[in-house]
């Protein structure tokens, strides 16, 4: 339908033009420009490592790497400071855990009832809403898990909660990952033939069984790659680890307990009045390149899962 | 946890004794169940939104009035206000979506229309996918040693046009990768029209694939757009400022911004600041539908259009 209007309105495209030597020098400039945009990606990567090389070589002249990785204690700020990575990345973890117990059983099945037992008109309501989730702004998920779901668990299950905690902030991080997972899984699934569907229909098999029998385990390229998204996505969350969890850098062996993650200390670092080029300015970096290698591997992991496991029909 | 249990189903239990299973009225009933469970977990997520709205909305309404809006943030939590928030967000979304839209769109063209499928090519497309998947609060390491360090004398250290510069770059992937959908879109039988008619690349796409690639590409932009309003982390790390008391007025000045605002309010231990917190997470939230309606008003008259 486009086709036509479009064409005839904007009369450049079907006019004759003798000028083709000047054509030709546009087009080489156009595709230079464009090629520039594709590349500045490359630089951004580029950039960000350079960045988090060079301030983490600056960091690892003050303190040696095998401390780094090795110390059971993390404070900086105090003297002689100590830094243990593991203490930040063990709240880290938990919290991540906890997030994808809450976002993977739930968003897979989410995902099966969208695509194998909701309607046309009502996956078309669904996943829009289901959506939302993932457009709010993650101060507003940090406000509503401290001011609403730690008093709620205290009040319910949990008496001894910390204010600030680990749990609250893993529950609604997995809420937060949930339309990701729920999402990408229902892409995948629903990208199942039909022919797949019909053919454990014809040899007697229930709707349920079709689904986890058949349709998932042929999506589970798609399924899988949409858990690892929202793994490296609840490892680089920060405001709501900020909001919730706390400061207090000690391991996290209790989740009703407040530990401070990785990100988390970057922005206390941040929105706190650090010295430019100080250890403590310079460990954010050492910080962000943990984090950044981390997120970046399981990228990887995700992009080689679908690859070599994707169902070809 | 799920997919391991159908895998496991599928390939029979290890004694290997049948999966098949002889009373249907047993399998019917596990049907039944199992379709309530996978409604009820579809419901999860929708209910919580639900309790959130509510949550928000009644702590909040109480401190929401123009006061608020146009007032400066105080000590003083009864004259407090997200005014210089509110416009530094503005700010950012206008210089953000003033680089990012057509680097992202002049980036979706090249990869669709011109790049060979080459090793080169490949790079930059998972270069692309990786960077969506970085975390947000590395780019504010990026925009901190960048644009806050290094271009210092341009950008005028932790200043408005750092903080979108930021932004833009975080976006960048998603703007990209929507677009080429919406370019992907647009049968072949477009470009080869075009072509049989004599006009270049260049024409082709101003005349044919732009047009018919905007309404796609416009949605996906926005959704981006509106995770860059609503981002806290990455402009902290920058340098906006967590208390700020006058309007930003050019993008070399300092700046707040509407979530750092609200994460400042939440970090005070006073009730009547958790109330403000909330009251800011409204205005935030309207803005964040604002934009949102704005991209579906501009999708639907796109789509009339052509």
């Amino acid at each position: 339908m486009a086709v036509e209007s479009t064409g005839r309105e904007r009369s450049g495209a079907g006019v004759w033009q003798r000028k083709s030597r000047a054509r030709e020098w546009r087009e080489r400039i156009v595709k230079g420009v464009f090629g520039a945009c594709a590349y500045l990606s490359v630089l951004t990567t580029i950039g960000i490592v350079l960045v988090l090389i060079f301030e983490t070589i600056g960091f690892f002249r003050e303190v040696s790497i095998v401390e780094f990785f090795t110390d059971t204690r993390w404070s900086p700020a105090f003297e002689p400071p100590r830094y243990g990575i593991t203490v930040l990345a063990s709240a880290t973890l938990m919290a991540t855990l906890i997030a994808l117990l809450v976002a993977v059983p739930i968003g897979i099945l989410a995902a099966i009832f969208l695509s194998e037992y909701a309607s046309r008109r009502l996956r078309g309501w669904l996943k829009p809403a289901l959506e939302i989730l993932a457009g709010v702004p993650t101060v507003v998920y940090g406000y509503f898990a401290l001011t609403f779901l730690t008093p709620f668990l205290k009040s319910t299950l949990f008496p001894s909660i910390e204010v600030f905690n680990l749990l609250a902030a893993g529950l609604i991080m997995g809420i937060m990952i949930l339309p990701t997972i729920a999402s990408i899984s229902e892409d995948a699934i629903y990208a199942v033939p039909r022919s797949l569907r019909e053919g454990a229909y014809a040899l007697g098999a229930t709707k349920r069984e079709t689904a986890t029998k058949v349709v998932v385990p042929a999506a589970l390229s798609g399924i899988v790659a949409s858990v690892v998204l929202g793994l490296s996505r609840a490892v680089g969350e920060t405001m709501i680890l900020v909001i919730v969890s706390g400061s207090l850098a000690q391991y996290a062996d209790n989740p009703l307990k407040s530990a401070q993650a990785m990100t988390a200390f970057i922005v206390s670092v941040a929105s706190g009045e650090t010295e430019r080029g100080s250890p403590v300015y310079l460990t954010i970096f050492a910080i962000g390149m943990t984090l950044f290698l981390m997120t970046l591997v399981l990228n990887l992991v995700s992009y080689w899962f679908v690859r070599r496991f994707r169902e070809t029909y | 946890m799920t997919q391991q249990d159908a895998r496991t189903k599928q390939r029979g239990t290890p004694g290997g004794e049948s999966d098949f299973q002889a009373s249907t009225s047993f399998r019917h009933a596990l049907d039944r169940a199992f379709s309530v469970l996978v409604f009820v977990a579809t419901m999860v997520g929708l209910v919580v939104l639900g309790v959130l709205m509510v949550d928000v909305l009644r702590d909040g309404l109480p401190a929401l009035s123009l006061e608020f809006i146009r007032d400066y943030p105080s000590s003083d939590a009864a004259d407090s206000g997200v005014w210089p928030a509110l416009l530094g967000s503005l700010w950012l979304l206008g210089i953000t979506a003033l680089v990012s839209v057509p680097l992202g769109i002049g980036a979706a063209i090249y990869l669709e229309e011109y790049a060979t499928d080459n090793w080169l090519t490949r790079i930059v497309e998972i270069n692309i996918s990786n960077l969506a998947g970085v975390p947000s609060i590395i780019y504010g390491l990026l925009g901190l040693g960048l644009f806050v360090e290094i271009m210092r004398p341009l950008t005028g250290g932790s200043s408005i046009i750092s903080g979108a510069l930021t932004l833009s770059l975080l976006i960048l992937p998603v703007i990209i990768i929507a677009s080429r959908e919406a370019l992907r879109a647009i049968p072949k039988a477009v470009r080869e029209g075009g072509y049989a008619l004599g006009a270049t690349r260049w024409e082709i796409i101003r005349s044919h694939l732009l047009p018919m690639a905007i309404p796609g590409a416009v949605t996906g932009t926005i959704l981006a757009l509106s995770r860059a309003i609503g981002e806290a982390a990455p402009l902290i790390v920058v340098g906006a400022s967590l208390y700020i008391t006058f309007t930003p007025m050019g993008p070399r000045d300092q700046f707040g911004a509407l979530p750092i605002q609200i994460y400042d309010w939440i970090n005070r231990p006073q009730e009547e600041f958790q109330v403000l917190a909330a009251a800011g997470i409204i205005v935030l939230m309207a803005v964040l539908l604002a934009t949102n309606a704005f991209a579906i008003w501009l999708r639907n008259s796109q789509q009339r259009a052509s």
